[in-house]
């Protein structure tokens, strides 16, 4: 184990570490943060002091504390939304493969339809018609990226689908449900787990987009892109502090895409 | 020769069949507000009778298939209908901002090609030394960031740091194309920045590809110098995986198009899209999200047809 770790490149140990530390500030936030998350504590934007280390924000609320506030909401609400979309466009895909004709053809056409538009265009049509709270925010992004993992999980489960032990539990009479998760999904999950990082990464800076719109996370809860929206008139005054949480943003996505990026060269083979 | 023709029409008719669709999305997506539209624009200044007329005078009252028809007619003859908030043409609202996008995507593109081009033909040539190390790490980084990261951080240097370029881009019809040049400049590098890495790591992978076939390898042994056969040897035949990456990646920009103009103020059909969102403005909204829709399609499937006519063993798969 401890062979196999030193294996790791820099690269990828970096991005290890830094979903280690987010994933600690995001779980124990209330330990951490100085103050509450949406508490107005002093004057709005304080410099960066020994009482308020990062300042505070346009309404005078403590900027380390939404911070790490911000790593929860943020990434609770990436996650949640990528594992249903994971759920959906799998779930979708295995019955697309196991009942095949007619079923597959008509899902995949709708799936086609959905992905000729771009993701950002479709959730800001939806956002505007069901409008903008956290729980439509999830359900909308999870249902737009679930084509996406439908296209995937059906081209993965595709090469299963066509094993002979697949065939046998046909004939043995099981049911569908039993065919499509004890026998398809356990064989497709591998290459479905390096997918989900990478998901992640889109779905977490699709909503993060969302947010610095306006018409993702709602105030006064502390979310990443929204408070680069709320304070970005400061950047103009060569302050970097509502860089910050872009910052945030940056490294996870970049930490995720150096882990894939290793992960995908292992299964080429070590090669290139 | 005819039967690349058959297939080229054969994917044109397939796009505007997804258009066909994807405008009947948009439009039967409306019917789904709670209420209708008449009850969006009143909101709770609604009586029976002011909705009955507004109702009357969008002309809600015929059934949805008509008023669809109607809708896709007059688009079809260049009229959009009018603004649900403002009664304003809509035409005449997007004439002037589908412009200043399609400036700003141009420039994006000018900038952008060559710059992805160059540096993914020097990662091809140095491959595997610190040079093409350092590029896929940075690469990889530009990738990961959100836009408005980009776009920031360009602001940040460029106009509070160095003071060289304004923060805001105001355009206006009457801007003189050289101040035009200079306020697009920042948005356009955040674009830039935004499309250059995925291109640039394309243009490194099929080089790399093409430098594993045997001709490639015949013409090392004949003693031809690494920089000549990656330029003069593998890059023509490279040629048409990088223009389909390049048409994918306008596709990709029309997303990165609505974040950058809401950074910059930029008056385009992005910011548009956004504040019609927010302000519920739903036939504008309509209207912008047919267009984003049109030009995705639209380099998707001039992608399309560039693989094909690039690649004759495309042609031919389906006669097989």
């Amino acid at each position: 184990m401890i062979r196999q770790l030193r294996n790791v490149p820099l690269t990828a140990m970096f991005g290890i570490l830094v979903i280690v530390s987010y994933a600690v500030i995001a779980i124990f936030a209330p330990l951490i943060a100085p103050y509450p998350e949406t508490a107005i504590v002093g004057m709005e934007y304080l410099p960066w002091s020994e009482e308020f280390l990062l300042g505070t924000d346009s309404l005078g609320r403590d900027m380390l504390s939404r911070l790490i506030y911000g790593a929860r909401n943020t990434l609770g609400i990436a996650l949640a939304t990528t594992v249903i979309a994971f759920v959906i466009g799998c779930s979708v895909a295995l019955l697309a493969v196991t009942l095949q004709g007619w079923v597959d053809q008509l899902i995949s056409r709708m799936v086609d339809v959905m992905m000729s538009i771009p993701t950002l265009i479709t959730s800001l049509l939806l956002l505007m018609i069901f409008g903008t709270s956290v729980l439509n925010l999830i359900l909308i992004i999870a249902l737009l990226f679930s084509t996406i993992v439908f296209r995937i999980a059906r081209a993965v489960a595709m090469g299963v689908v066509v094993m002979d032990y697949v065939e046998a539990a046909r004939i043995r009479g099981e049911g569908l449900l039993w065919i499509m998760f004890r026998e398809i999904l356990p064989n497709a999950a591998t290459p479905l787990v390096a997918e989900f990082g990478l998901r992640f990464t889109f779905v977490f800076l699709t909503i993060s987009a969302l947010s610095f719109l306006g018409l993702g996370v709602q105030p006064p809860l502390a979310d990443w892109g929204a408070m680069v929206r709320e304070n970005a008139s400061l950047i103009t005054f060569g302050d970097l502090t509502p860089l910050l949480p872009a910052g945030a943003i940056a490294l996870l996505t970049l930490a995720v895409n150096f882990i894939v990026d290793w992960m995908l060269h292992m299964s080429s083979g070590l090669k290139d | 020769m005819s039967a690349v023709l058959n297939m080229i029409l054969q994917r044109v008719f397939l796009g505007l069949l997804t258009l066909l669709v994807v405008s009947a999305l948009v439009f039967v997506s409306v019917e789904f507000l709670p209420g209708d539209v008449a009850e969006q624009i009143l909101g709770q200044s609604a009586t029976p009778e002011t909705l009955a007329a507004l109702r009357e005078q969008l002309g809600l009252n015929t059934p949805p298939v008509q008023r669809y028809l109607a809708w896709l007619g007059g688009i079809l003859q260049g009229d959009f209908g009018r603004s649900v908030i403002n009664q304003r043409e809509i035409t005449a609202i997007l004439a002037d901002r589908l412009g200043n996008t399609l400036f700003l995507a141009a420039m994006a593109t000018l900038i952008a090609v060559p710059l992805a081009v160059g540096l993914g033909i020097l990662a091809a040539l140095k491959r595997n030394t610190w040079i093409d190390r350092w590029i896929n790490i940075g690469t990889l980084t530009a990738i990961s960031f959100p836009e408005f990261f980009v776009a920031y951080g360009l602001i940040y240097v460029f106009s509070a740091k160095l003071g060289w370029l304004p923060s805001i881009s105001v355009v206006g019809s009457d801007t003189a194309l050289s101040d035009r040049l200079v306020l697009t400049l920042l948005p356009a590098l955040t674009l830039t920045l935004i499309v250059t890495a995925h291109m640039m790591r394309m243009t490194r992978a099929s080089l790399i590809n093409l430098l594993a076939l045997p001709y490639v390898e015949m013409a090392r042994l004949k003693g031809a110098a690494q920089r000549r056969v990656v330029v003069v040897h593998a890059l023509p035949n490279a040629v048409a995986p990088i223009v389909n990456v390049i048409a994918l990646n306008i596709a990709y920009m029309i997303a990165g198009v609505v974040i950058v103009e809401v950074v910059f103020v930029y008056p385009g059909l992005g910011q548009l899209l956004v504040d019609s969102v927010s302000k519920r403005d739903v036939t504008v909204v309509q209207a912008a999200c047919l267009i984003f829709a049109s030009a995705f399609i639209l380099f998707n499937l001039v992608a399309d047809v560039i693989s094909i006519l690039s690649n004759p063993r495309l042609l031919h798969r389906s006669t097989k």
